[in-house]
C-alpha cells in the first residue's frame, strides 16, 4: 500500500500526506547540499594542499569561515541580508542549499585534504620516477587511493548534512520539520508524528550508509583488498577447531 | 640535447652523469658535501658503504625526488637540478624537470606497485599517459617485458596477491617500460625474504648484461656488486671514499675504511 495514503488509520493517516511532501524537499535540500558540498570539499581540500600559498590561503580562509559559524547564521545571511546587500534574493530551498553546501563543503575539505596526505610518500615518489606530471599523479595514482581513505568519513558528513537540513525550515523550507510542526499545530498528535518523522530520517539514513557500503566495497575491491561477503556466511567449526568460513572469502 | 659548449669548456659529452660539488643537507645533517663524481655512458656503477652514508641520497637527488642544496648535476650533458635563465642558474622548473627526468628510471626498494592498477596497468600507464603511446602498443610491449621477468601469467593480477620478489620483478618491468637510459637500483632486493633475493638478482644481471644501459645501484649485497659493475664506489660521511674495479675494491682495497665496512658486511 502507498505509504503516503490518507487512508490509512488515525494520525498516521492524517499525517503521512503531508510528512511525504516535506521528505520530498529533505531529500532535495539533502541532494542538492551533498552536490555543492562535494564540488567545495574537493576544490578547496585540494587547494589547501597546493605548493602556492596564494592559492592555500583563500581555501584556508574559506574552510575555517564556514567551519567556524553556524550553519543556521549563514542560512539567515544568506537568505535575509544578502538581499538587502545585493539586490537579489535567493528561492528559500536554493538558500538552504547554498547555505548547506558552504557549510558541509568546509568539514569535507578537510577530509579531502587527509584522505590525500593518507596515500604513502612512496606512491607519489614511483609516480614521479614514471614522469608522470603533477595533475597525472593527482589523477591516475593518488586520487584513486585517497578516495579509499575519504569514503567513511564522507558517509558521516552526508549523514550531518541529512540531519542539519532540518534547519531549512527556519526560512520557511516546507521539509518534513517544517510539515511536522504544522501538523502539530494542527492538532494532530504530537508523539505519532514525532516518530513518523524519526522513522523517515532513518530510513534517509540508512539509505545513504548503504550506497557508502557499497562504493566503500567497490574501492577496497579495486585496491585489491580483501572484500567480505555482503551476506556472510555462516560459520563452521572444522574438525581441527579452527574457524572456517564456507566460501566466498580469499579467491 | 643542447650542451652549452661556452657555459663550461671542460664539460666533456662523454658523461652521463655528472656531480658537480653537490651539497644536500636535511636540516643540521649534511648528507652530501661537495660531491664530485662523473659516470660514463652505459657505466655500471655499484655505491657501497654504510648506512647514512649518502648513497641513497645520490640516487633520490637523480630521480628529482629531492633537490640539491648546492652544486649541480648534469644528465647527458644538461642540467637535472637547475635550469639556465639568461647567465643565471636557477632552480629547475616542473617542466624542465620533466624533460631531464625522461632519460631516468628508478626501482625501489619497497617496489610501490599502484595498488590501484593491475600488472599490466601498472606498466601500461605511464608508457600511455606520458609517452603517448597507444594502449595496443603499450600492452604489447608491457608482454614482452612481463615475458622477459618471467611473469607472463600475470598480466591480470593484482599487485597486493603477487610475492614481493614477483612485485620487484613487476616494478622493474615498469621502469624499463619507460625506456630510461640511465636505471637506477635502490637496494632492490634487500626487502625481500631471502629465497626470493636470487630470482631478481639475476633477472638484473641479464639486464645489466645487456649493457645498453647506464647503471646506478645502491646494494648491501657484495656479490652481486661483483657481478654487475664495472666500477664500485665506496661512500662515507657523504663523500667517497675508494672507487675502483670491483676486483680491486673487494679484494685488494687500499683505505682502512674500506676494509672495514667489506669485514664487517661480509661477516654476516
Amino acid at each position: 500500500m502507498n505509504p503516503c495514503s490518507s487512508d490509512l488509520p488515525g494520525t498516521v493517516g492524517e499525517a503521512m500526506p503531508f510528512l511525504c511532501d516535506g521528505a520530498l524537499v529533505t531529500a532535495q535540500a539533502t541532494l542538492g547540499g551533498a552536490a555543492l558540498a562535494l564540488v567545495l570539499a574537493f576544490a578547496a581540500g585540494l587547494a589547501m594542499l597546493s605548493p602556492r600559498r596564494l592559492v592555500r590561503v583563500p581555501a584556508r580562509v574559506y574552510m575555517e569561515f564556514f567551519r567556524g559559524t553556524s550553519v543556521i547564521v549563514q542560512m539567515f545571511w544568506i537568505f535575509f541580508a544578502l538581499p538587502v546587500l545585493t539586490g537579489y534574493r535567493l528561492a528559500p530551498l536554493a538558500a538552504g542549499i547554498l547555505a548547506l553546501g558552504l557549510n558541509l563543503g568546509a568539514y569535507g575539505a578537510e577530509v579531502v585534504r587527509g584522505g590525500v596526505l593518507a596515500v604513502p610518500r612512496a606512491q607519489r615518489e614511483a609516480a614521479i620516477a614514471l614522469n608522470f606530471s603533477p595533475y597525472q599523479r593527482m589523477r591516475y595514482v593518488i586520487m584513486p587511493q585517497a578516495l579509499a581513505a575519504m569514503l567513511p568519513p564522507l558517509n558521516n558528513l552526508l549523514i550531518e548534512l541529512l540531519k542539519a537540513t532540518s534547519l531549512v525550515s527556519a526560512i520557511s523550507v516546507g521539509d518534513l520539520i517544517f510539515e511536522s510542526k504544522a501538523l502539530i499545530n494542527s492538532g494532530s498528535d504530537r508523539a505519532v508524528v514525532m516518530v513518523l518523522v524519526m522513522v523517515i530520517y532513518l530510513l534517509y539514513a540508512g539509505l545513504i550508509t548503504a550506497v557508502m557500503r557499497l562504493l566503500e566495497r567497490r574501492m577496497a575491491r579495486m585496491l585489491g583488498r580483501e572484500v567480505r561477503p555482503l551476506w556472510p556466511r555462516r560459520r563452521r567449526r572444522s574438525a581441527g577447531g579452527e574457524l572456517t568460513v564456507a566460501a566466498g572469502g580469499a579467491r | 640535447m643542447k650542451a652549452d659548449p661556452k657555459a663550461d669548456p671542460t664539460a666533456e659529452p662523454q658523461y652521463m652523469i655528472r656531480f658537480d660539488k653537490v651539497g644536500k643537507r636535511y636540516g643540521d645533517h649534511q648528507v652530501l658535501r661537495d660531491l664530485d663524481f662523473t659516470v660514463r655512458p652505459r657505466e655500471r656503477c655499484t655505491l657501497i658503504g654504510p648506512s647514512g652514508s649518502g648513497k641513497t641520497t645520490i640516487l633520490r637527488l637523480l630521480m628529482t625526488l629531492e633537490r640539491v642544496t648546492s652544486g649541480t648535476i648534469e644528465v647527458d650533458g644538461e642540467l637535472l637540478s637547475h635550469m639556465r635563465r639568461g647567465d643565471r642558474l636557477v632552480p629547475a622548473d616542473e617542466k624542465h624537470l620533466r624533460r631531464v627526468r625522461r632519460k631516468v628510471g628508478m626501482v625501489f626498494q619497497q617496489f610501490n606497485l599502484f595498488p590501484n592498477m593491475n600488472v599490466l596497468r601498472n606498466i601500461t600507464e605511464a608508457p600511455v599517459r606520458v609517452l603517448g603511446r597507444s594502449r595496443e602498443e603499450a600492452e604489447q610491449r608491457a608482454m614482452e617485458l612481463l615475458e622477459m621477468v618471467g611473469l607472463s601469467g600475470k598480466a591480470d593480477a593484482h599487485p597486493g596477491r603477487l610475492s614481493g620478489g614477483q612485485q620487484q620483478r613487476v616494478a622493474i618491468a615498469r621502469a624499463l617500460a619507460m625506456e630510461p637510459e640511465i636505471l637506477l637500483l635502490d637496494e632492490v632486493t634487500s626487502a625481500l625474504d631471502p629465497e626470493l633475493v636470487a630470482g631478481v638478482q639475476s633477472l638484473l644481471r641479464d639486464i645489466a648484461s645487456e649493457g645498453n644501459l647506464t647503471i646506478l645501484c645502491v646494494t648491501h649485497e657484495m656479490n652481486f656488486a661483483r657481478d654487475i659493475s664495472d666500477r664500485v664506489l665506496m661512500f662515507d660521511h657523504g663523500q667517497i671514499v675508494e672507487e675502483g674495479p670491483p676486483e680491486k675494491i673487494f679484494s685488494d682495497p687500499v683505505e682502512q675504511r674500506t676494509r672495514d665496512f667489506l669485514q664487517a658486511v661480509l661477516q654476516t
